[in-house]
């Protein structure tokens, strides 16, 4: 197996950004128009200047988000800000807000090269442009950083031409003249608005300009504590989701899928039945199940539950959780041994084989799901000779490009529409709701909302493959000399590709070659272990392409992280050290160091604990972002034992304490907000949250079976600490708060008990929890109960 | 069709459909209230949790036919309407702790946090630590302790 080619010449000619620096001058458009537009090419990146660190490993280089921003390169296409008549901006963004709040960072870069309220500044979600390439794909935690200088040129140009306009205006000139808060005013006090000038700076030619962004220093809204421009609809109902869309004639719409994972239909046995049922106007066989359609979804589900269908069975069918664990391990491949590491070329001098010791360990990491509370929807109106989409998409070219094929109609006849999404954590990267509405809609002929039964979605939707995470240590006396992982996968589906047809082509390629590259590439562009541990060696095998899976939440970097974390602390042991010290001595970056010394102050490391108590430490590295999490457990009996009526305790994480530095940080508030998420999401993954196989299909199907965080498992205390920062451009946030929270419950749960666990999470292979709901029908009937459990 | 007749948001409302449409379809489907949310359709996510005669419900556990003409249903589109101002206290405290992420489970959760200040103070207690760990409305992205900051602040409101 061959690793991915890194071309190290353009890998550093993007070393400025990569670095943290940043530069100021840019050219743009100020674009023809009624009113003022000023567009920047979205491709806009940052230029050479700095030295790349040595010997790094490749993420330290030229990490997943390079390689996503590298390929946005490659177009040369515009985004742009227009200024309204009402004295606000508008600019529709190109990526996908599914809660992450991309929305409100982008209206606050916008405001501050605008000189213009946040509140003015108009954000909405750009409909699939597939002129823009590999230009519209939301993953990689990647918008802010690819986005953040074009935005801002656009923006630096309307005000440019706001000012230009109002010298004319106020017959001053334009360096005489002061911007604030959507007004220009000039020297004698005569003042006018942008909206009275979004006429006259509109031009009749699109013209090339030049622009100076503002300087770190003079930021007054970046950086600063803004909440969410959305919140409002959020909290008095009106934030509109797919399935609240109200698009004439889209009646509710379901499926009814197969008793087997990937099942399919052969043939609806009742039809006749089904079509009288009340409520009922349409009945279809797709290739994923039997797709009802009818007056709400109540009447929906009612005929799912009752369709008697002939299935041929799934591809895992009667195969369970032990099958593909043994599938797993014989896709494994040996670790390297001493001899083959060539110990003699790091730089130790002559290294006595016979005195290097070495901490085999070796984790396995249960089936996860990524399901969102909304759950997998779409509308769909697909007529003879064009097609309308609406839904969550965080890859919406490739989903026009898809569904255009599969209806047989020109690209451009397929128009897709771009709706905020009730959470993603990967999901949305595909669009499995949006093909199959598509496919519905076609064979009924009339619109459909397409909505995915929890039951469905999560027994049926996307999920983390299940993994194996073997690491070897070898150290002698008080030096690590080499840290070797290997990491063996379920297939992890990377099938949307960069978000356009062409890429998504390559990981489609026959036998899944394409896509093994493509999981290969984006392991080594993520994985990276920070600390000076000698030889240092991670890799990828993936295997088994027949389950739905996909980029569930920071992919691989939360089992990596935890698998590597938990040998850390074994060697901190063996040397005799503290976890902290040990950390301390060996990392290698000093923004990581920081977090971790700040958790270890803010959450008091080393603090006297009662038995069954512990507390975790861990640290990570990706998206330019550094962190540390420390975490306090409960493991007493008294607190495992609690009880919540119809609930899964277990052991409590009580106090979680997150240190992250994001670079420039847009929005203080929204960053800590995607930490507490990833703080939530590491308790589950580590404590209780995993899909069981069983007889060819998963047992969980609702959120009564599948336990994710809830408020009796959540850290009555956390803290989360945005740190100062010495990078001028910003780092990810999207997933950066999983993996170190993760691999800190592991550690502290592993501390507390005093044994260091082999599976995850630690509950999987406890009696299970609930009782398994039935496969046929394939979901569950809604009680009729309500009444009587008001309070 | 039954006729069905019950009270929303203060308004008396008239619905031709079945009596075992649970409430939530004919909000959502039928009269277009969608604040309340669909996630699990079995009474476990609460993503759905409005008020029926001020308590806490979840209307896709409830038959239309069983509602009576006389029981008033408030959704998240109609709470503010319960106090004064713009914005009920609750929805108040929720701008400002900015709890919201993707905003999907919010309505429902802070139909639950005022159900719950008003059940705690029907048994003359304010409210604890054990009660808002006993909250069972999920949050996939994990806004948690927001929104026990949020209860907290928007009780003190209330």
């Amino acid at each position: 197996m061959s690793g991915p080619t890194i071309d190290c010449e353009r890998a550093q000619s993007g070393a400025s950004e990569r670095s943290g620096i940043s530069r100021r001058k840019f050219f743009g458009y100020v674009v023809a128009g009624t009113t003022l537009v000023a567009a920047a090419d979205i491709a806009l990146s940052e230029p050479a200047t700095a030295a790349v660190p040595s010997p790094p490993q490749v993420p330290e280089l030229y990490d997943l988000n390079d390689l996503l921003t590298d390929a946005t390169r490659a177009t040369a296409n515009l985004i742009t800000v227009t200024i309204n008549e009402d004295g606000t901006a508008s600019f529709a963004l190109p990526r996908a807000e599914v809660g992450q709040g991309i929305t409100t960072s982008t209206a606050m870069i916008i405001a501050e090269e605008l000189d213009l309220p946040v509140e003015k500044v108009k954000v909405t979600l750009a409909d699939a442009r597939p002129e823009l390439l590999f230009n519209q794909l939301t993953g990689g935690s990647n918008t802010t950083i690819s986005t953040f200088t074009p935005i801002r040129v656009a923006a630096a140009i309307a005000r440019n031409a706001l000012l230009e306009a109002a010298a004319i205006l106020l017959g001053d000139e334009v360096n005489k003249l002061v911007a604030k808060a959507g007004v220009i005013q000039a020297p004698d006090g005569r003042s006018v608005g942008y909206g009275e000038l979004a006429k006259r700076a509109a031009v009749s030619e699109t013209k090339k300009v030049e622009v100076t962004l503002k300087d770190v220093s003079e930021f007054k809204v970046i950086g600063k504590e803004q909440k969410r421009i959305d919140a409002r609809a959020a909290v008095t109902g009106r934030k509109v989701f797919t399935t609240d869309l109200r698009v004439e004639d889209a009646l509710p719409t379901m499926v009814c899928r197969p008793p087997t994972l990937n099942g399919k239909p052969v043939k609806l046995l009742n039809e006749a039945e089904i079509r009288a049922m009340p409520g009922v106007t349409d009945v279809a066989m797709i290739d994923t199940g039997v797709a009802v359609r009818a007056r709400t979804f109540g009447q929906c589900i009612d005929a799912v539950r009752a369709m008697q269908v002939e299935w041929k069975p799934g591809p895992v069918a009667g195969e369970s959780d032990e099958d593909i664990v043994r599938k797993l391990r014989q896709a494994e491949i040996p670790l390297p041994k001493i001899s083959e590491l060539g110990l003699d070329k790091i730089g130790i001098g002559p290294v006595n084989l016979n005195l290097v010791k070495s901490i085999d360990a070796d984790f396995l990491f249960y089936f996860r799901s990524n399901s969102a509370l909304d759950t997998n929807s779409a509308v769909a109106d697909v007529r003879k000779d064009r097609a309308e989409i609406w839904a969550s998409l965080k890859s919406p070219i490739v989903t026009q490009q898809t569904i255009a094929a599969e209806l047989g109609l020109p690209q451009h006849k397929v128009k897709v529409h771009v709706v905020d999404g009730g959470g993603s954590f990967g999901r949305r990267l595909f669009f499995d709701a949006a093909l199959e509405a598509a496919k519905i809609s076609k064979a009924m002929g009339k619109p459909v909302k397409l909505m995915w039964h929890r039951a469905d979605d999560a027994r049926a939707g996307r999920m983390h493959g299940m993994a194996t995470s073997r690491v070897r240590a070898l150290y002698t006396g008080k030096q690590v000399l080499a840290f070797l992982q290997n990491h063996t996968s379920i297939e992890t589906d990377y099938r949307h590709g960069l978000g356009d047809l062409i890429t998504a082509s390559v990981a489609n390629l026959p036998t899944g070659l394409g896509n093994l590259g493509f999981a290969e590439t984006i392991f080594a562009l993520t994985q990276e272990i920070p600390y000076n541990f000698g030889v240092v060696n991670q890799s990828l095998v993936e295997t088994d392409q027949r389950f739905n899976t996909g980029s569930m939440r920071n992919i691989y970097s939360p089992d990596v992280r935890t698998a590597a974390e938990l040998v850390v602390d074994q060697l901190a042991a063996a040397m005799g050290m503290d976890p902290l010290t040990f950390r301390r001595k060996f990392l290698k970056d000093k923004r990581v160091l920081a977090c971790l010394n700040k958790v270890a102050e803010v959450g008091k490391w080393g603090r006297p604990l009662p038995k069954g108590m512990a507390q975790g430490i861990a640290i990570h590295k990706e998206y330019k972002t550094a962190s540390a999490c420390l975490v306090e457990i409960d493991c007493r009996p008294e607190t495992v034992n609690r009880k919540i009526p119809n609930a899964v305790t277990g052991p409590r994480v009580t106090k979680a304490v997150y240190a992250i530095d994001a670079g420039l940080v847009i929005n203080p508030t929204g960053l800590r907000a995607q930490m507490l998420g990833g703080i939530n999401d590491g308790i589950a993954l580590t404590l209780t949250s995993s899909m069981h196989l069983k007889d060819g299909h998963f047992l969980e199907a609702s959120w009564d079976n599948y336990f994710y965080t809830r408020q009796w498992n959540t850290p009555p205390e956390v803290e989360i600490i945005v740190m100062p920062s010495d990078r001028k451009t910003p780092g990810g946030a999207g997933e950066a708060g999983v993996a170190a929270s993760m691999a800190a419950v592991a550690c502290a749960y592993a501390r507390a008990v005093g044994r260091v666990p082999d599976y995850f999470p630690v509950n999987h292979r406890d009696p299970l929890a609930f009782k398994p709901k039935p496969f046929i029908p394939p979901i569950p009937q809604s009680p009729t109960n309500g009444l009587k459990l008001t309070w | 069709m039954p006729e069905q007749t019950f009270i929303l948001n203060g308004k008396k409302v008239t619905v031709d459909v079945e009596d075992d449409v649970r409430v939530l379809w004919v909000l959502r489907d039928i009269l277009g209230v969608t604040g309340p949310k669909y996630g699990c359709g079995i009474n476990v996510c609460k993503a759905c949790t409005s008020h029926i005669n001020g308590r806490a419900f979840n209307p896709c556990a409830v038959r239309v036919g069983d509602l009576e003409p006389t029981d008033h249903i408030t959704t998240i589109e109609g709470l503010a309407d319960t106090a004064d101002g713009e914005l009920h206290p609750m929805q108040q405290a929720w701008l400002d702790k900015d709890v919201s992420q993707c905003g999907y489970c919010q309505p429902g959760q802070i139909m639950a946090a005022v159900a719950l200040v008003k059940k705690v103070r029907r048994e003359g207690r304010s409210i604890t630590d054990a009660d808002l760990d006993q909250i069972r409305n999920i949050c996939r992205c994990g806004t948690y302790s927001r929104i026990r900051e949020a209860i907290e602040e928007g009780a003190r409101n209330m």
